[in-house]
């Protein structure tokens, strides 16, 4: 069977939220909160919710969002720490999961925008679209909050969680795979990492 | 009787308190025998968390979100697991990240494991290539006084010319010991 057959069509599609209108939701009224953008759209739909100095926006480094995430976790164990990364650069780095559960660091969240595509790349299917199901991935390694999102009404809750709830907690949300217009955060690394470094000693 | 020179010079000690006034608080690493003293002692240290990795790509990722957060991380890894550092120190490279990496070096003099040959003899040339200063201790009084200097290299200021501030210091196998493989005839 090719990889590229799309999904089943007996397996029945969950609903989905549009991926700009979630970020927007978990990002409003951000406050303190520290933010690693996973590269590709979700970095994108960061930069569509504003850019932002705490906003860390990675252009490579595919499979290390959470495990940025981790550092910047344990380096500030008094600030919420979000990530949001997609479902093929989570899968890259599917032992992070493991790890940062292990840490447990109580102040760090991931979001996984689940399109079950490889959107940057031509919409290729990503394991997610056969089945592969993050969220019991995340509670196998240890992680005490790992849930499934599909209705906007639950952003509320996530988003609660992500600023004050008992970390680690690992949510995907699944997201409709559509094509949007390119908002882009700033791609000078050197300047990004600087940027977030002088906006945290502020 | 022997000189103090012919004592046995506990570096991983040494490293760790290299680490230590370096003001390293994190420390990332995959296992490696060659490491198992040091990774021993910066779990006993109050002052350090350790975090075992599963992949030594995971190191970058940690150490660069340590490091926009104020914190210092260093890595440590058999040399293997440098092959498994490449695209990740593009990140490191792109981001002028800070970071140290500590290889016990395998295939080299002594080596039982064949498979250990090809990355182990490539390692010193792919950090090269990625921007990695690249420094050997060949000897066990060697190996502090490098791991001091990468440390105050990266640390203390950078070359804007260069875009890197990433240095490794590659302790020899011969300084670790040889790892036995010990078959049992089976008749």
């Amino acid at each position: 069977m090719s990889a590229l057959i799309p999904p089943s069509p007996d397996r029945p599609s969950p609903p989905r939220l549009h991926r700009r209108e979630a970020v927007a939701a978990l990002l409003e009224g951000r406050g303190d909160l520290l933010v690693v953008a996973g590269l590709g759209a979700p970095a994108w739909d960061c930069a569509a919710a504003g850019d932002h100095a705490l906003t860390f926006s990675l252009w490579g480094g595919m499979g290390l969002a959470a495990m940025t995430g981790l550092g910047l976790a344990l380096a500030r164990p008094h600030r919420r720490v979000l990530v949001v990364t997609g479902d093929g650069e989570m899968l890259m780095g599917l032992g992070s999961l493991a790890t940062v559960a292990v840490q447990a660091p109580p102040n760090l969240s991931i979001v996984v925008l689940d399109n079950e595509r490889y959107g940057e790349t031509g919409m290729q299917p990503s394991h997610t679209a056969h089945g592969v199901d993050l969220a019991h991935v995340a509670r196998g390694c240890g992680f005490a909050v790992a849930a499934t999102v599909v209705a906007s009404k639950d952003l509320l809750g996530l988003r609660a969680s992500i600023h004050q709830g008992a970390g680690p907690i690992f949510a995907v949300v699944k997201v409709h795979a559509e094509t949007l217009p390119l908002v882009l955060p700033p791609r000078d690394g050197a300047m990004l990492v600087e940027r977030f470094r002088k906006a945290l000693q502020e | 009787m022997s000189e103090p020179h012919d004592l046995p010079v506990d570096w991983p000690a040494g490293v760790h308190r290299a680490l230590t006034a370096a003001g390293v608080s994190l420390v990332g690493y995959v296992p490696d025998a060659g490491h198992k003293r040091l990774i021993e002692l910066c779990h006993a240290d109050p002052t350090i968390r350790a975090v075992p990795l599963t992949s030594e790509g995971e190191g970058v990722g940690l150490a660069g979100g340590a490091w926009i957060g104020g914190a210092r991380c260093a890595l440590l890894m058999q040399s293997s697991g440098v092959g498994n550092l490449m695209n990740a120190l593009g990140m490191a490279r792109e981001c002028r990240l800070p970071l140290a990496v500590l290889v016990t070096m395998r295939g080299e003099e002594g080596e039982a494991n064949p498979w250990q040959f090809p990355v182990g003899r490539a390692a010193p040339a792919l950090l090269a290539e990625m921007g990695v200063e690249v420094t050997r201790a060949e000897t066990a009084d060697a190996v502090v006084p490098a791991v001091e200097a990468a440390l105050g290299r990266i640390y203390s200021g950078r070359d804007p010319g260069d875009g890197s501030a990433m240095a490794a210091v590659l302790i020899a196998q011969r300084v670790i010991g040889v790892k036995r493989f010990q078959v049992e005839e089976t008749r």
